[in-house]
């Protein structure tokens, strides 16, 4: 029988995560995410499924449990909010260079420094161009519902096992917080160290047993191994661009104007689209849900046919490089977009809009 | 009187290398501390039987590779954040032995934190810190445990308290912790004191597997390439100068 629920956004990537049969969760608590960690806490999941939880002294350290678990070939995640992220991002490097598998989910808060506690989305770049030092990238899902957030966190691990990288879930803080209906999935036993020793033990450290020893490691003395390793690391993510975007386009059959936005403020472009439509105007909504790999494609199809892109991202415009890139630069393309924590709404969107494309 | 040709056997000999080393040659400088803590660490393991459970965690620094010469899975970690990996490695596989093994520049500067806090918490785990007062592999610079006067590549003039402030006794610190059940520290300079050094690492690991809580044991160790000395000459110095700052023994053990 389908489970609905009634559930913060937040809530519910705790919940997901015991559900899908979830190793291990290392967090440390910061606005606004922290009902994560708090969730877990009071379902007690360690009763339940096995599944252990724990609050590290710092993200520096929950990154690098992280690492401990991923490279025992179990399924383990963390979350946590923008200067979070910032500190994980040494980590973030060791797991894509050390090829483990894992989830990591930002519930993104206004910047920079320190900031603001409420939703932003000016953590794209940081997200998409590389968390961290050297060449690497993460598959980045960028969920704009509640629902979203109980789906992608099986997704994510889906993806991060499938490619041995890790996946990044960029939420924001909206998302995070905000009520929404949600149904959730039935329970997936975690895995069994039979079942990880099939699957991971190639790589895995499970113990020596059976087999020659296993090493986790990003180091390499040798610049041309390191280079070939690197060839390696570009051939999956070319192989994760061919088969894993994934986006929705909402009315753009016969669209002149696109709005091109992810996560809470795709939510709030939808209802822009309708008020263009009521007003005459052929508008449409483009919605990236994997923000790595980009959804190139479409997006140089429609710039083709359409006058105008309109980027829409709570920041001073970072998506909007990528959809330069995506549509060749053949038609104009302009961002909006509240920033610090403050949301724009719809009509808000729609002015911006009217006014970029001298719209009446 | 016994026949010495019928003693002397393969299976009589006492010293033989460990079936848990493997046959790379090491890397380390001759003369450093490094081999011979290797060394033990292998012969516990195999004393043990505990090759095919144990996880070793490397760190950044001369020991970087030591997965090459330990024949067990290990997970090379980030600088200084071995005890943060290692408490997700045994809290996920409680049935594993799990250590780090850590020099002063990745557990006592940059990795301090989260080997407080995995000691704090008191994981099952080993951690093993080599502290030789200077930073190795980058080429001899000055460490938190450099002790005072001790020339380095940036403590030139020797370490001096309003410049670098003082020599960080870990152990010390760490045995403070209600989650650390044994604190050791010892060293590998003479025949006898890899004896000992051999029992307490020994203990540390029977304490982890019992689930007492957090072993540390510490081993003042030599860098005679780092310090710009013999072989000889480091492990003289090493016990006129940093035995009386570092004294060895147990600080902690309940």
């Amino acid at each position: 029988m389908e489970e609905v629920r009634l559930m913060k956004g937040n809530e519910v990537l705790a919940e997901a995560a015991i559900r899908c049969g979830c190793d291990g969760y290392f967090g440390y608590p910061i606005t606004p995410q922290s009902e994560v960690l708090e969730t877990l806490m009071e379902r007690k999941p360690w009763e339940e499924t096995g599944m252990i939880v724990l609050q590290a002294e710092s993200e520096t350290a929950a990154i690098n449990m992280l690492y401990g678990g991923a490279a025992a070939g179990k399924k383990v995640m963390t979350s946590s909010s923008s200067p979070g992220i910032s500190l994980m991002s040494e980590g973030l490097s060791y797991l894509a260079g050390a090829e483990l598998p894992c989830v990591i989910i930002n519930v993104s808060r206004g910047g920079p420094g320190l900031g603001t506690i409420q939703g932003a989305q000016s953590d794209y770049f940081m997200s998409v161009k590389g968390g961290g030092h050297g060449d690497f990238n993460m598959i980045v899902l960028a969920p704009a519902s509640v629902q979203e957030m109980n789906d992608f966190v099986e997704l994510a691990f889906d993806l991060a096992f499938k490619y041995r990288t890790p996946s990044l879930i960029l939420a924001d803080g909206v998302i995070g917080q905000m009520m929404e209906k949600v149904v959730l999935k039935p329970f997936t036993p975690r895995w069994t160290e039979e079942e990880i020793i099939k699957m991971n033990g190639s790589w895995a450290v499970t113990g020596k047993k059976n087999r020659t020893r296993n090493v986790v490691t990003s180091v390499e003395l040798d610049p041309l191994a390191q280079e070939s390793f690197n060839h390696k690391l570009q051939a999956k993510y070319r192989e994760i661009e061919k088969n894993e975007v994934r986006y929705e386009a909402i009315r753009c059959d016969d669209a002149e104007y696109v709005l091109v936005a992810y996560g809470s403020s795709a939510r709030i472009c939808e209802k822009t689209v309708e008020i263009a439509r009521e007003n005459g105007h052929k508008v449409g909504l483009l919605r990236p849900i994997t923000l790595f790999p980009f959804p190139n494609e479409p997006l140089e199809k429609l710039s083709k046919y359409v006058k105008g892109f309109l980027s829409v991202e709570m920041s001073a415009g970072q998506l909007i490089y990528d959809i330069r890139m995506a549509s060749k630069c053949r038609v104009p393309v302009h961002h909006f977009g509240r920033m610090g924590g403050m949301v724009h709404s719809p009509s808000e969107v729609y002015d911006s809009l009217k006014s970029f494309f001298s719209l009446n | 009187m016994s026949d010495l040709k019928v003693e002397i056997k393969p299976e009589n000999l006492v010293y033989k290398k460990s079936t848990v080393l493997t046959d790379e040659t090491m890397h380390y400088c001759p003369g450093c501390s490094h081999g011979t803590i290797h060394n033990i660490i292998a012969e516990v393991i195999e004393e043990m039987g505990i090759q095919e459970s144990t996880i070793g965690v490397s760190p950044v620094g001369c020991s970087v590779f030591a997965y090459n010469f330990i024949d067990t899975d290990w997970v090379q970690s980030a600088h200084g954040r071995g005890a943060a990996v290692a408490t997700a490695l045994k809290r996920l596989m409680p049935e594993k032995m799990v250590f780090t093994y850590q020099g002063d520049g990745d557990l006592a500067a940059i990795g301090t934190g989260e080997t407080i806090h995995a000691c704090n918490r008191g994981e099952n785990i080993t951690i093993i810190f080599v502290n030789n007062a200077i930073y190795g592999m980058t080429g001899g610079q000055m460490a938190p445990t450099t002790i005072m006067g001790m020339r380095t590549a940036t403590s030139p003039e020797g370490r001096q308290a309003d410049l670098h402030g003082y020599p960080f006794k870990v152990s010390n610190m760490v045995a403070l912790l209600d989650g650390v059940s044994y604190v050791t520290r010892q060293a590998v300079n003479s025949p006898a004191n890899v004896r000992k050094a051999k029992r307490a690492l020994r203990k540390c690991f029977d304490k982890s597997m019992a689930g007492k809580g957090t072993s540390f044991i510490e081993f003042v160790a030599t860098c005679n390439s780092g310090w710009k000395m013999s072989p000889a000459a480091s492990n003289k110095w090493m016990e006129e100068n940093m035995f009386p700052v570092y004294p060895l023994g147990d600080i902690k053990d309940i």
